[in-house]
């Protein structure tokens, strides 16, 4: 099963490779990683998508929650959250498909953001699903390059994660 | 007031109550090599930076304090890994300074430069890389607390040449203040009721002990829990020291190969009690069928153990002292219930005790050849049990832990979890330096005791009456026996076949050297060893193709032994 899991980390000198040495070193797999710092200067936020049974998610939370720079945990997938990921994506066009190409950005509520003869790079904000979903409309058109940022999550309701 | 980076360190060793440290020196601490004449520190410089932290490990492991150790950068820091990975998977309390190449140069493949956080973030609890002089007192500060409490390990700090040198005002902080680290240290009340409520209702309990016993310091509220309630308890290679083995409740050691009654107690129990144990794979056999018909109820300071390799019915997290000792109160308010458990439980003692008859450790002795095992009971009866026993790893390893007799806690330092051969002789001289008045002996093999025999000259040179035995049989005996039993006796690349005259080896460093092939030598030999001042050398010409049983073959269910004919 997939699993959302944000962790709140020490914002120091080699915190990234301890998280990412515990995934590879225990043979857990991660899809996806995003990382900033947060509003305390002195804390970064990693968002990371995960998959496995309970019994690997549990020693997923626990190993990290292990990890002296590791401030707090939160497994999303459990309770309700708000999932949303950024793509950057660089598409051909050409006099034909620019109509089509904007018609499609339209429907998903994305935006171009840098346009040439050839081509419209559009950055679309949205879950997963969507992004994929805009994906496989443009992909006839030919898609040049993709950047995913993977998705960042936060929790639904008035309680906050602080950090 | 003002001091150089390596004044400040070891100005904060000592304030941490250090007293001795181990080390090798080079190009990247000599500084700190420097100002050793100024500070009050012991240094022991031994002849390979392997064996400074495995002495550090050593000295940690028998006086339960945090062992500190000191080397250059690059290959000097390099040499320590091996032994930084044995005080991990043993959770030795430890704190090893590595030099670093200066700062401006760090990452410029510079002489002798290592990403030594890079390297040892998997096999430290934590690690540092000192880049400015103001964080050094705070990052030693933190370094020995996490060395030391909740599930202790070991901590390694990079400090960088400049950083040596750069001097800055020293304070050396009251507190830590570790945002995402705060170990659970009490029980949860409720748990350990229900864990109470458990045992009560047991018919077929075990407790099933490892080293964390040692680690929290619990031996003496394990046993009393153990005897209020008679649980039979069995022990871990880690724990073996932390349970006296004489008392009629010890059932020995567990696993690959634990005794007949250990085993047969763990397939057959309705309730398996572990503390501070794992559940490791040479402990578990096949884990499926691992105490198939028990509830568990696992009691660890380090949430990750639990749950990790068996699912557990009652988890409770949390120190031992403190558990151990909240169960012993709660139990011991209710004397109606705990004396009809002990009635209850009648039948199941005696059902050990068959099976204890039926099949005792023990092995098939011999006039005319010497019986490794044999070698060790005389070294338990000469010592009284008294003394610290070090080990490498291999055969030689589990007959000390099969047929010495332990009884004082702390006196048994093997390497369990890494399996480090050339472990032992190291170990031995921390444990020397630790208790320069006790007896300290290393039970070896001949091809362990090769791995860092080197270090006789540390032991010589300091006075170090460290007693070696090595049990010598001319292979790998270990190997070589698994070869024998599912490799048919295909010996590839065991046999030793230069055999090495180790008294010479001894004498050429200035120790002294016996050696028989005679078993009615054997007690002699001991006994003149233990009386000889200095390091003794013991070569036992032993049996050559002895094998180690029982013994549960890998994937095999703990039950299903080869046993002692």
């Amino acid at each position: 099963m997939k699993h959302t899991i944000s962790v709140l980390v020490e914002n120091e000198f080699g915190v990234l490779s301890r998280i990412s040495g515990l995934f590879s070193g225990r043979g857990f797999n991660i899809e996806s990683l995003s990382v900033a710092p947060t509003m305390d200067p002195e804390l970064s936020r990693m968002t990371l998508v995960t998959r496995g049974d309970d019994k690997i998610l549990e020693q997923i939370t626990k190993q990290l929650n292990k990890l002296i720079s590791t401030i707090k945990v939160v497994d999303f997938t459990d309770g309700e959250y708000i999932e949303r990921e950024l793509a950057l994506i660089k598409v051909s066009t050409d006099a034909e498909s620019r109509a089509e190409a904007l018609r499609i950005v339209d429907i998903f509520r994305a935006k171009v953001i840098d346009v040439t003869p050839k081509s419209y790079t559009i950055e679309i904000t949205g879950a997963p699903a969507k992004i994929n979903g805009i994906l496989e409309l443009l992909r006839p058109m030919g898609i040049k390059e993709v950047v995913r940022s993977g998705p960042v999550v936060i929790g639904r309701g008035a309680k906050g994660v602080v950090g | 007031m003002e001091l150089t980076g390596s004044q400040i360190l070891l100005k904060s060793l000592t304030l941490e109550g250090v007293d001795t440290v181990f080390g090798y020196p080079g190009g990247a601490v000599i500084n700190i090599y420097d100002d050793l004449y100024e500070s009050s520190i012991n240094h022991i410089l031994t002849r390979h930076e392997q064996a400074a932290v495995h002495a550090a490990d050593g000295y940690a492991r028998c006086t339960g304090k945090v062992g500190v150790a000191i080397a250059t950068s690059g290959p000097g820091a390099t040499n320590t890994v091996t032994a930084i990975a044995t005080a991990y998977m043993d959770s030795i309390p430890m704190v090893i300074i590595t030099g670093q190449v200066p700062t401006p140069l760090i990452g410029n493949d510079a002489f002798q430069e290592a990403d030594m956080c890079g390297i040892t973030r998997p096999c430290t609890k934590h690690n540092y890389l000192v880049k400015d002089i103001r964080d050094l007192a705070k990052t030693i500060k933190e370094a020995f607390y996490i060395a030391r409490t909740g599930r202790p390990g070991p901590v390694l700090i990079d400090l960088p040449k400049d950083i040596q040198v750069t001097t800055y005002k020293f304070s050396y902080p009251d507190k830590v203040s570790l945002r995402g680290y705060k170990p659970t240290y009490s029980g949860n009340i409720r748990q350990i009721e229900k864990a109470a409520k458990m045992i009560l209702a047991a018919r077929k309990p075990v407790l099933y002990v490892g080293g964390g016993i040692t680690l929290s310091g619990a031996d003496d509220v394990l046993l009393k829990l153990a005897e209020l309630t008679q649980i039979p308890v069995t022990t871990t290679l880690m724990a073996m020291a932390a349970f006296p083995q004489r008392h009629p409740l010890a059932l020995g050691m567990l696993g690959m190969h634990g005794t007949f009654f250990a085993n047969m107690s763990v397939t057959e129990c309705d309730l398996l009690i572990a503390v501070g144990s794992r559940f490791d794979d040479r402990v578990t056999g096949r884990i499926d069928s691992f105490a198939e018909k028990a509830k568990i109820i696992h009691v660890d300071i380090d949430p990750t153990s639990i749950g990790k390799n068996v699912e557990v019915d009652l988890p409770i997290v949390g120190d031992l002292k403190d558990v151990l000792g909240k169960l012993h109160g709660h139990l011991n308010k209710k004397p109606e219930l705990v004396e009809d458990l002990i009635e209850e439980t009648e039948e199941w003692r005696s059902m050990i005790g068959e099976w204890r008859e039926r099949q005792p450790m023990t092995y098939r002795s011999s006039k005319s050849v010497i019986k490794p095992q044999y070698v060790i009971e005389k070294i338990s009866e000469v010592t009284n049990e008294d003394a610290i026993i070090t080990t490498e790893v291999g055969q030689h390893q589990m007959w000390a832990a099969q047929f010495y007799t332990f009884r004082h806690p702390k006196t048994f330092l093997t390497s369990g979890g890494l399996g480090t051969m050339g472990f032992g002789l190291p170990a031995a001289l921390g444990a020397q330096v630790a208790y320069p008045d006790r007896q300290v002996i290393d039970i070896s093999g001949d091809g362990s005791f090769q791995m860092n025999s080197q270090e006789l000259a540390t032991l010589v040179q300091y006075k170090l009456p460290v007693k070696i035995v090595i049990l010598n049989n001319n292979y790998l005996g270990m190997v070589r026996q698994w070869q024998q039993m599912f490799f048919e006796k295909r010996y590839s690349q065991t046999v030793m076949e230069l055999p090495i005259d180790f008294i010479k080896l001894a004498e050429a460093y200035g120790a002294t050297g016996l050696q028989t092939k005679k078993v009615e030598d054997v007690e002699a030999i001991i006994k003149q060893a233990l009386e000889t001042p200095g390091p003794v050398l013991m070569n036992f010409i032993v049996s050559r193709e002895e094998n180690v049983l029982p013994m549960v073959p890998a994937g095999k269910a703990i039950h299903e032994m080869v046993l002692a004919s």
